[in-house]
């Protein structure tokens, strides 16, 4: 009884102990932020990676979300409600909750692997050690090009998920389900609102700040060597993808019970 | 039975100052350093006289890096306090931190080069950073410091293009491309064959000259700590037991020392 206890005291202590670890980061890369203009090349560099390396598994799974949901939500509604609102079934779907939610479990892990793996191999072969002796704050030169890059390009990747998954949806609907091309868009136009889109997108900026934090936080924190590094990016991963779904719940609740719903 | 007695120990060297903040070069006095159980650092105390070369040597895993870490802050002390220059190295906030790291030049054991950066760029970024000098300018400069670590042409390659006696010739060149005040050499010879060994030997004692630097070199390497160093200390059991000249090392009776330099497994070092 004494061990089981001493372990939830010990996961206890370490979870907050990282959470505490990771506020102070946050804030150390809040505070590297006015030099983001002197580091734009970093940033963009960064953004580019996260942008057109993510593209071709964005265009991917987009086409397989539009595409499922149409086929599932025919099934679900073929006896019940007309296909005249399928197309508002889609759309709210994906700008919702599909669009943002895998995209940031997706293109998130290969982000936040690709952060925790990079960042982890420099801790654990002393280059972040290198940077810091040459007066260049890791924080400012590695962390924060990564964190805005991931904040600002996920949105954008939501977007193009949104408007792929839609045409996923509407290509399987007219060819495989027949639904006809304008009884799609009439429910696509239905009971559309800009603040499902908004919702999502700020869904996205917040998940990419949290993806971007899990590979940074591992990754500056990696010990060991490759095995260490190997842990570090599993870590990161789960700790992001869980992070993202916990979240969402919670902007869920933020965003669409009480932001959207009292204007 | 104590080890004292059994080996006839001398008592460690007195390495400290009456007024540390006065001092100058570089104080280190009393650090103490555990990473979990493992105690590393217990209590050292050590003086780096300003222009000199001082080699630390020691068995591996005795904590001679970490001690070489602790002068710039890459670790925090758990007890003790490190003076450079007459400011006391935990108390500075990051300005004035960052301010004393530019002082440093730091060769790492693996020599630390970024890896997806070419080796112009990896002695190039502190120019870049910390100057506003044109690029062309910091690529001269940046070539004039591979020149001097006898690597001309190497500028546009990769580190993972390079050797082992190369990448550390790299690393040399990016610890001086600022013109440090200090140098701090992590086992600067450890894993190359002899020749290119006495090759870096000779950089360090030419670098020495050149810019008249205060460098500190940790290794295990005995030939080359005679070479290059003024003054050796002996690191064991995570306290400096012996500080002397390459004459007086060569010459002392001191048991640890005298088993160290001479290789033997028995002795009070121990075997493991």
């Amino acid at each position: 009884m004494k061990t089981l206890l001493a372990a939830i005291g010990r996961a206890v202590t370490n979870s907050l102990d990282g959470a505490g670890k990771g506020v102070l980061l946050l804030r150390a890369i809040l505070l590297q932020t006015p030099h983001a203009w002197r580091m734009r090349r970093e940033i963009l560099e960064q953004m580019q990676i996260v942008a057109i390396g993510s593209l071709p598994v964005v265009v991917v799974t987009s086409i397989f979300v539009g595409a499922v949901t149409a086929v599932q939500g025919v099934y679900q509604m073929q006896a019940y409600v007309p296909m005249k609102f399928l197309g508002t079934v889609i759309s709210k779907s994906v700008f919702i909750e599909l669009g943002p939610v895998l995209m940031a479990l997706v293109v998130g892990s290969r982000l936040c692997a690709n952060y925790a793996a990079e960042l982890g191999s420099m801790k654990v072969t002393e280059q972040l050690d290198a940077m810091t002796i040459m007066a260049i704050d890791p924080n400012r030169y590695l962390a924060m090009p990564r964190f805005w890059a991931s904040v600002l390009m996920m949105p954008v990747l939501t977007v193009f998920c949104d408007l792929i998954a839609v045409l996923g949806g509407y290509a399987t609907s007219v060819l495989t389900l027949e639904v006809t091309s304008g009884v799609f868009i009439e429910g696509l136009q239905m009971f559309y609102k800009h603040s499902d889109l908004l919702g999502g997108l700020i869904k996205s900026f917040v998940f990419g700040g949290i993806i971007a934090m899990s590979g940074i936080y591992y990754g500056f924190n990696t010990r060991g060597g490759a095995e260490g590094v190997g842990r570090s990016t599993m870590t990161a991963v789960v700790g992001s993808c869980l992070s993202v779904l916990v979240a969402d719940y919670l902007l869920a609740i933020i965003l669409f019970q009480i932001v959207f719903e009292s204007t | 039975m104590s080890m004292q007695q059994d080996w006839d120990i001398p008592p460690p060297p007195d390495q400290r100052v009456a007024d540390p903040a006065a001092f100058k070069g570089i104080v280190v006095e009393g650090v103490s350093k555990s990473f979990g159980p493992k105690v590393v650092l217990d209590g050292a105390d050590l003086l780096i006289h300003k222009g000199e070369t001082l080699v630390i040597i020691g068995r591996s895993g005795e904590g001679k890096s970490v001690l070489l870490k602790h002068i710039v802050r890459l670790l925090d002390p758990d007890a003790g306090r490190i003076w450079v220059e007459g400011s006391d190295v935990q108390t500075l906030d990051d300005g004035p931190l960052m301010e004393l790291r530019r002082k440093f030049g730091f060769l790492f054991q693996g020599a630390a080069l970024f890896d997806s950066m070419t080796i112009c760029q990896n002695i190039g970024l502190a120019l870049e950073e910390h100057t506003d000098w044109p690029a062309a300018k910091i690529r001269a400069r940046a070539c004039e410091c591979l020149a001097q670590v006898g690597l001309v042409g190497a500028e546009d390659k990769l580190p993972s293009e390079l050797s082992g006696g190369m990448k550390k010739r790299a690393g040399l060149a990016r610890a001086i491309v600022m013109e440090p005040q200090y140098i701090l050499y992590d086992e600067p010879t450890t894993g190359l064959d002899p020749i290119t060994s006495d090759a870096i030997n000779d950089l360090i004692i030419q670098l020495q000259k050149d810019l008249g630097v205060t460098s500190v070199a940790v290794t295990h390497d005995m030939p080359s700590a005679f070479k290059i160093a003024d003054r050796i200390a002996m690191l064991s059991k995570g306290r400096i037991v012996f500080t002397g000249t390459v004459d007086e090392v060569r010459t002392t009776t001191h048991p640890m020392v005298r088993q160290f330099i001479e290789g033997r497994s028995q002795g009070p070092l121990g075997t493991f």
